[in-house]
């Protein structure tokens, strides 16, 4: 259609040279210092290729190039599309636990307990590693890091108007009105419709199981008390007006963030990185808590995390496995992976013996990765299942109306809704739904 | 990244000229008597059009002397002293990857374009020069694909290169973009107006084979025209988002544009590194600016220049 036959004919006899001179290498499955075998690792963390020069460094027959990524949904677009074409993916790639359900369905990743990766299964916190198996004998990525969330505030303003910090979410709510009341423009955070991922950790922290399976079947729990109960009371805050609905990560928030309109925020173990990349001059002044609890019932939800995870185009599986164990579990690799990357790591011995500091934006806290740990440990379970992305959306869509329609009735009729899509779009993938 | 042609303009202007060189004679001393008066209200809607056009430019400019914390918090059009060390931190962005991405936008776009109006200019002139069967088939099948925007095609073409082996390499973002319809469609009404059937003729008494009448006689006639097809072509590749960003996974072999697009989106862990973008934006845009300031006056050169005169 596009071009005349004469000019695809030139395209064609184009491509076909550049075959007959650029296939001819394809090596054997052991690798040598001659001869290395090469894999190729698309990832989103920063400098993940320095981390991966001290393996190279370390390992001449096994050679590692690092693609780096967009961030963790173009990536998987990507991957999604190169699996379907037959050919282009990576031999590594690093996933979101959320995603691992929906790659294993599209058959984008293999498993790798035959290759090794069942070895490394006491390396990680059982919550965790459940994520990686779904909960089965399979094991279809090697754990990298996890996002217990975590309460940032602004001591300086916490102090100026005589707040103290809130252990449960009813002394949130208290601590929200007085800080509003004492300058309507600051807010003690904000209720983002944009960020599915970070609404899923406070309904993991209240014991929602969004996704399960039974047997066969699928059980989707999104529109039931715990998640309910969470859209009810963030509602009500919004209704109220003493929380801020807009979205995080915008200008606006950004601007929130360096001039103390948002006097909190709800983020993750990762916060650090994000704070001072966008209020640098506020550093010394936030502090970090423990999430607030529901009455005091300890538990916390993660916001983010990924692994690293073998593609099923690789044709060197073992030598893969091999890296992505030694990425996430050797004292070395962990060392830079927080260092370089900037990540929480998942390996837990591993990120004791290397999270000894706090991260400089902090350096007012010198117990941030007590409190971290802390937080880590108290992460409730949380399944995810093969729509991941479809019920995220409807997150966005349905939350976006109800934080503009400012009324707790919205909240939760925006809960419902969320169950509704999921459930279709389930049913109409060809997924069993158990009622 | 505002300074786009869109595709009616660019054949507004090719026929435009064309007729207007074929008028000329007749309507000189007519156009030299109506001085038309210098009316306020079109100047006041231009004046409105160039500050809207403008303004974006504007904002990026002075963003960019702003750093990470005064981008967020001082006044919009206010500018700042940090140009300079944003500009050196760009450049010090993975080693200097942002110039990196500026030699591959060039290499795609400069190559490209080349080639491009290069396999447009033989096209459109074999289907204004010759006949042979299928000819009004072909150019209707054209004018198809110049309706097809690009954007559908990118998906196919991804699945295509990949059976072949060509994604995530250079060659899956040239290849694609080499043949254009529109330049192909250009460049037959470039030489159906510019190239004389009889020039053609009297090469070809003179027995002068076609590829070196079209290489030495019909090429210098058509050049005019052919800077607009080039133009047009590199400022296509030079924006294009969406082929790039669907072949390639290495951010080695990035264009710019999809390389500014992976900083604003790091992932909800690390932040958008806003100043370091607005920059490159700015930097980005500067060739541009200069190809257009260079080669604009090519575009007023008389399509005819150097043709039999009638």
């Amino acid at each position: 259609m596009r071009a005349s036959f004469r000019t695809g004919a030139v395209v064609a006899v184009a491509a076909a040279a550049l075959i007959m001179t650029g296939c001819a290498a394809d090596s054997g499955s052991e690798g040598s210092a001659d001869d290395p075998i090469e894999l190729t690792y698309w990832t989103w963390a920063p400098n993940m290729d320095k981390v991966a020069d001290i393996w190279n460094a370390e390992h001449p027959e096994i050679q590692v190039t690092v693609n780096k990524q967009d961030g963790g949904d173009p990536a998987i677009t990507k991957l999604l599309t190169a699996i379907k074409a037959g050919s282009g993916a990576p031999d590594l790639i690093q996933a979101e636990y959320q995603k691992i359900p929906t790659l294993v369905a599209s058959d984008a990743i293999a498993d790798i307990s035959g290759a090794g990766g069942s070895d490394i299964a006491d390396e990680f916190p059982d919550g965790v590693w459940d994520s990686v198996t779904l909960g089965g004998d399979a094991v279809y990525a090697v754990p990298q890091d996890t996002g217990p969330m975590m309460f940032f505030y602004r001591e300086d303003l916490f102090a100026q108007y005589g707040l103290s910090v809130p252990t449960t979410w009813d002394e949130y709510a208290e601590t929200a009105r007085a800080l509003h009341a004492a300058d309507p423009s600051k807010y003690l955070g904000t209720f983002s419709a944009n960020d599915a991922g970070w609404f899923a950790g406070l309904a993991q922290q209240a014991h929602a199981q969004w996704w399960s399976i039974d047997g066969e079947a699928w059980g989707v729990g999104i529109d039931e008390e715990p998640t309910q109960q969470v859209a009810e009371y963030w509602g009500g805050l919004v209704q109220e007006g003493v929380i801020d609905n807009k979205p995080m990560y915008t200008p606006e928030w950004n601007a929130g963030l360096n001039d103390g309109s948002q006097a909190g925020w709800l983020g993750a173990v990762w916060g650090p990185g994000v704070l001072s990349g966008n209020a640098a001059d506020t550093a010394g002044l936030w502090k970090a808590a423990p999430l607030p609890t529901w009455d005091g019932d300890v538990a916390n939800g993660n916001w983010g995390g990924s692994s690293t995870a073998v593609t099923t185009q690789s044709k060197h599986a073992e030598a893969a496995v091999e890296f992505a164990t030694w990425l996430n579990t050797d004292p070395e690799a962990v060392q830079a992976l927080v260092d370089e990357a900037g990540i929480y790591p998942a390996a837990t011995a591993a990120a004791a013996s290397v999270l000894t500091e706090a991260p400089e934006f902090f350096s007012n806290q010198p117990d941030f990765y007590e409190v971290a740990a802390q937080a880590a440990d108290a992460v409730a379970p949380f399944a995810y299942g093969p729509n991941v992305n479809v019920a995220f959306s409807a997150y966005n869509d349905e939350f976006a109306k109800a934080a503009e329609a400012k009324t707790v009735d919205a909240f939760l009729a925006a809960v419902t809704a969320m169950q509704q899509v999921t459930v279709d779009d389930l049913e109409s993938s060809g997924f069993t739904v158990a009622e | 990244m505002s300074t786009t042609l869109d595709s009616t303009s660019t054949s507004a202007i090719v026929q435009r000229e064309a007729s207007a060189r074929r008028r000329e004679g007749r309507d000189r001393r007519a156009v030299t008597r109506h001085r038309v008066p210098v009316s306020v209200g079109s100047t006041a809607v231009l004046l409105i059009g160039a500050v809207y056009c403008l303004m974006p430019v504007a904002w990026v400019l002075i963003a960019s002397t702003k750093d990470a914390s005064e981008l967020f918090s001082t006044f919009t059009f206010a500018p700042s002293t940090h140009l300079w060390d944003n500009l050196v931190e760009l450049s010090a962005y993975r080693d200097g990857l942002y110039w990196r991405w500026m030699l591959n936008t060039a290499l795609y776009a400069g190559v490209g374009a080349i080639v491009s109006t290069y396999i447009s200019a033989l096209s459109g002139y074999a289907l204004a020069k010759y006949t042979f069967p299928g000819k009004g088939v072909v150019f209707k099948v054209l004018l198809m694909g110049v309706l097809v925007p690009g954007v559908i095609l990118a998906i196919p073409q991804y699945l295509l290169l990949a059976q072949v082996g060509l994604t995530n390499t250079y060659w899956s973002v040239l290849l694609p973009q080499i043949i254009s319809p529109y330049g192909i469609y250009l460049a037959r009404i470039y030489s159906a107006a510019a190239v004389p059937t009889e020039v053609i003729e009297s090469a070809r008494t003179e027995g002068a084979g076609e590829l070196s009448i079209f290489h030495r006689i019909a090429l210098p006639m058509l050049a005019p025209g052919l800077v607009t097809i080039f133009l047009f072509q590199f400022v296509a590749v030079w924006n294009n988002f969406m082929l790039p960003y669907i072949m390639l996974g290495d951010d080695r072999l990035f264009p710019i544009t999809v390389g500014l697009s992976g900083l604003l989106n790091q992932g909800a862990t690390v932040p958008a590194m806003y100043t370091l973008v607005i920059t490159g934006a700015l930097v980005s845009i500067v060739p541009l600016v200069a190809l257009f300031l260079v080669l604009q006056r090519y575009w007023r050169v008389d399509l005819a220049a150097g043709a039999v005169k009638a």
